[in-house]
């Protein structure tokens, strides 16, 4: 069933949030400690121990893929609903963020492919166009 | 006639959330053509449908004189549920699914260093150009430090530690500009960074991290390299989501709180 695909990416996400919220009052703050990127955590390691299992038949898959896939057009959406007027001010401290940060990895391409000659002699697939 | 223009009207207002997906469908839609027809795929129909995006929300913005961009016009108000935290958070979430540990342990210390440095590398950056303009509070800097990374894990972050919507459409405007230079500057530079090789190619998506600014800046210097790349690029916001709203803000607000 396609719900159990949503609901095991729902209780990913609420018990990723969860523990944000629970670290970011362990550590005194008033802020989700990495919440979404637990969540993320969690979806994989639940997924993979259920695929694993068999438990996660193609269509309740099909429950988390059409959300990962809507993913781009809910960000177009996110865009839509900035406060741009306001970011157009700081305008060029975005372009120099963005750009500084691009020449930087450029520049540490060579470096780090030294460090990573151990040979790739296979690599996963592509899993859509338009993943983060 | 006005009727019938305030029944559609009507009709846009009480089905708000539908009226958004029809409105981003459309959005995306024409910026893929654009992409195609006019760029000939150089640039990444995605990028252009975030920027038309952002673009509109300044439209709104000077209509409405409110701090929602496109949100505040009535009719698209189904645009801030759509693009809400809430629905974000749940399909970035849903990205990560599929993602195999194996595969990136497969990839080698290269791939690994790679994510690790370019994750933090592009927070300093941004922290840094952001300080400089003048934007010295832990959350901002740490906010943009967080666009610079990808123009996910910039809301993300600023979502999670409270930072204003306008750090927060800067943090977007930071990683986008990343985004569209990755894209359309791969080709020229892959030559002189020794992008030819899987090897490389697996660095460079760690480095990088935005998937869609990676895959098209490989497909445009050799498509036979974009899955290598892709692959760590799609750990890269998930490092970013996890170590944004946690280590690096403690450590800026450690070094400038």
């Amino acid at each position: 069933m396609v719900i159990y695909g949503v609901a095991l990416l729902a209780a990913c996400m609420l018990g990723g949030i969860y523990v944000g919220e629970l670290l970011g009052k362990l550590i005194g703050v008033e802020a989700n400690v990495g919440g979404v990127g637990i969540a993320m955590l969690l979806l994989i390691l639940l997924s993979d121990y259920l695929r694993r299992n068999g438990r996660l038949n193609p269509v309740s898959r099909q429950g988390v893929v059409f959300w990962s896939s809507i993913y781009i057009p809910v960000v177009v959406a996110m865009a839509a609903k900035q406060n741009v007027i306001a970011a157009v001010k700081g305008g060029p401290a975005a372009l120099l963020s963005g750009a500084l940060a691009v020449l930087v990895s450029f520049a540490l391409v060579p470096v780090i492919s030294r460090i990573g000659k151990t040979g790739v002699t296979q690599a996963g697939g592509v899993r859509g166009e338009d993943e983060p | 006639m006005t009727g019938v223009l305030d029944s559609l009207a009507e009709v846009l207002v009480s089905n708000g959330l539908i009226a958004a997906f029809l409105f981003v469908g459309v959005v995306v839609w024409i910026s893929y053509l654009v992409s195609a027809k006019l760029t000939g795929g150089r640039l990444h129909g995605s990028a252009i449908a975030i920027l038309t995006g952002l673009v509109l929300a300044y439209v709104g913005g000077v209509v409405t004189g409110g701090d929602q961009g496109l949100a505040d016009v009535e009719i698209m108000a189904g645009v801030g549920l759509l693009g809400g935290a809430m629905i974000r958070d749940f399909a970035i979430v849903a990205t990560a699914f599929g993602v195999q540990f194996d595969e990136i342990m497969k990839a080698g210390a290269g791939a690994i260093v790679s994510l690790i440095v370019g994750v933090l590398g592009s927070f300093v950056v941004g922290a840094t150009v952001a300080y400089a303009f003048g934007y010295t509070d832990p959350v901002s800097m740490t906010t943009i430090g967080a666009g610079a990374a990808t123009y996910i894990v910039g809301p993300v972050t600023g979502t999670a530690i409270g930072a204003t919507s306008d750090v927060m459409a800067l943090s977007i405007a930071a990683g986008l500009v990343k985004s569209m230079l990755v894209m359309t500057g791969t080709p020229f530079v892959a030559r002189h960074i020794g992008l030819d090789n899987p090897s490389s190619a697996l660095v460079y998506g760690g480095l990088m991290g935005t998937t869609s600014g990676v895959a098209g800046g490989l497909a445009a210097t050799d498509p036979k390299l974009v899955p290598y790349g892709a692959m760590t690029a799609t750990f890269y916001t998930g490092l970013g989501c996890l170590l944004g709203p946690s280590v690096v803000f403690f450590v800026i607000r450690g070094l400038f709180g």
